[in-house]
């Protein structure tokens, strides 16, 4: 691990200055500590942000406010999370192990660093990590790589199960930064990898997260998060699919899909929700979403399973909503 | 180089450490403490052989800075006994020969003390599920699901 100073931050002021002059903040330190020792990271400065009064759960009117330093398993575990948002309690519950969710931030997992082996493996080529020095997962071992949302500097997929949840339901990001506070879509924290994959959020210099804001729509109570992987738990996802339905007298009125495990991003499926809405709660319908979920894949050598695999996991995923209705 | 001082409660005694920034907490346990009972086996987050607990919750010792955890209280495999008495997952562990080399039993044991008291433990299948970031490479697990129900029952 290269040498770092630590601070220690006492005021979100204080953790915003000493990040907009080139620190950067640690919380759970799940993925940057892991990073930091196989020199992936080299941070000059550290900035602990865990003293920040940041880790509540509360209620905003009928929005659910999650502190964006409550911890996975704090927000799992919350009674008003359980009633309110099922999806976000089992896309958490999906993800990582007990240790590490007890460990991990809600604002740390929304900006995790990719799992693609050959970012991770510093005499590997990979644009992610030293830009312009090429991908060496697109010509190598890439089964576990996106399908959508890719180029040819990078095929890496997004790891995070709550993302894909939070941006099925809509959520929105708080942040405070040198330039004040801001809100916007989670969906929008996320950059495509495009020609500069070494850029993959939104956020400012200095900019920190401080709250998620879920929505209680009306299809949040009726929602489920699928997750398919090599074992039973522990395991990153091949695909995920977070699926919410509002059905009223037969009719699906509206519809959230979204994908994980196949996007460099937290993937939205919006032609798959206009094939729900107004459909029929049934095998023909889930069906036909499912072939829009589909469209313009790009599958990579050792990846092509994942095209079959999605279009079966939205299936599934929707009968698993469509059974609980 | 800098240091940083912090304070740690390791089973239940204060202790004053000036400590390089990148130490781990699991180093600082084991090389500064010599408190070798908690092991290093992935060093990555991905084997669970460094679990303990950090104010009564279980954590990845390797993932973490000491710095990061000043006042913490930490409990390791060294604080679960009561003198000469085993502490009830120790004893079921033994009673359903819940481990062969021994490496990972120390993080197991603690995985273990808190799967039952976050009320996680109550059938082998929840049991498998929530003690699923603790590696065990000679595969004791159905000796290791039976101390754990045993433990869970008596507690």
């Amino acid at each position: 691990m290269f040498p770092f100073s630590f601070q220690t931050a006492r005021s979100e002021q204080e953790a915003i200055a000493g990040a907009a002059a080139g620190g950067r903040f640690v919380a759970g330190g799940t993925t940057l500590i892991d990073l930091m020792r196989e020199e992936v990271e080299r941070p000059q400065k550290l900035i602990d942000i865990n003293r920040l009064p940041l880790r509540d759960i509360r209620w905003k009117g009928d929005t659910l406010v999650i502190g964006a330093l409550a911890r996975m398993s704090e927000v799992a575990s919350h009674p008003d999370a359980a009633r309110a948002q099922p999806l976000i309690v089992e896309a958490l519950l999906e993800g990582a192990s007990p240790q590490i969710r007890n460990m991990a931030s809600i604002g740390g997992n929304l900006l995790q660093r990719v799992r693609c082996p050959y970012f991770r493996s510093l005499d590997a080529r990979c644009n992610k990590r030293e830009p312009g020095s090429g991908c060496a997962a697109i010509d190598g071992v890439n089964t576990t790589h996106a399908i959508l949302g890719t180029s040819d500097r990078c095929v890496a997929t997004h790891p995070s199960d709550l993302a894909v949840a939070l941006v099925a339901l809509g959520a929105m990001v708080r942040t405070r930064g040198p330039r004040g506070e801001r809100q916007f879509p989670v969906e929008d924290l996320y950059r495509l990898p495009g020609e500069t994959p070494h850029l993959e959020h939104t956020l400012h210099p200095g900019e920190l997260i401080t709250a998620v804001e879920v929505p209680s729509g009306a299809y949040a109570k009726r929602a489920r998060y699928l997750k398919v992987r090599d074992r039973a738990s522990y395991e990153f996802a091949l695909v995920s699919v977070a699926a919410a339905l509002d059905v009223d007298d037969g009719v699906i009125r509206s519809a959230r899909v979204a994908a994980g495990g196949v996007g460099t991003k937290p993937w939205r499926m919006r032609g798959s929700e206009a094939a729900l809405a107004g459909q029929r709660p049934d095998r023909t319908t889930w069906q036909k979403a499912a072939e829009r979920a589909i469209e313009g894949v790009k599958p990579l050598s050792g990846n092509r399973y994942k095209v079959e695999l999605l279009r079966r996991t939205v299936i599934r995923a929707l009968e698993m909503v469509g059974e609980a209705t | 180089m800098t240091t940083s001082k912090v304070e740690l409660i390791v089973n239940g005694r204060p202790q004053r450490l000036e400590l390089d920034p990148r130490t781990s907490l699991l180093d600082a346990l084991r090389e500064h403490l010599g408190l070798t009972g908690t092991k290093k086996g992935c060093n990555q987050g991905a084997c669970g052989a460094c679990t303990v607990l950090v104010d009564g919750r279980r954590i990845n010792s390797c993932l973490t800075l000491a710095v990061m955890h000043e006042g913490a209280k930490v409990t390791t495999i060294e604080g679960l006994a009561a003198g000469d008495t085993l502490h009830p997952v120790q004893a079921a562990f033994i009673e359903n020969d819940a481990f062969q080399c021994g490496y990972c039993t120390p993080g197991q044991i603690l995985s273990g003390v808190a799967c039952i008291a976050e009320r996680h433990a109550g059938s082998p299948d929840e049991i498998r599920n929530w003690m699923s970031g603790n590696i065990c490479r000679c595969g004791a697990y159905p000796g290791i699901v039976a101390a754990i129900a045993a433990a869970a029952k008596e507690s």
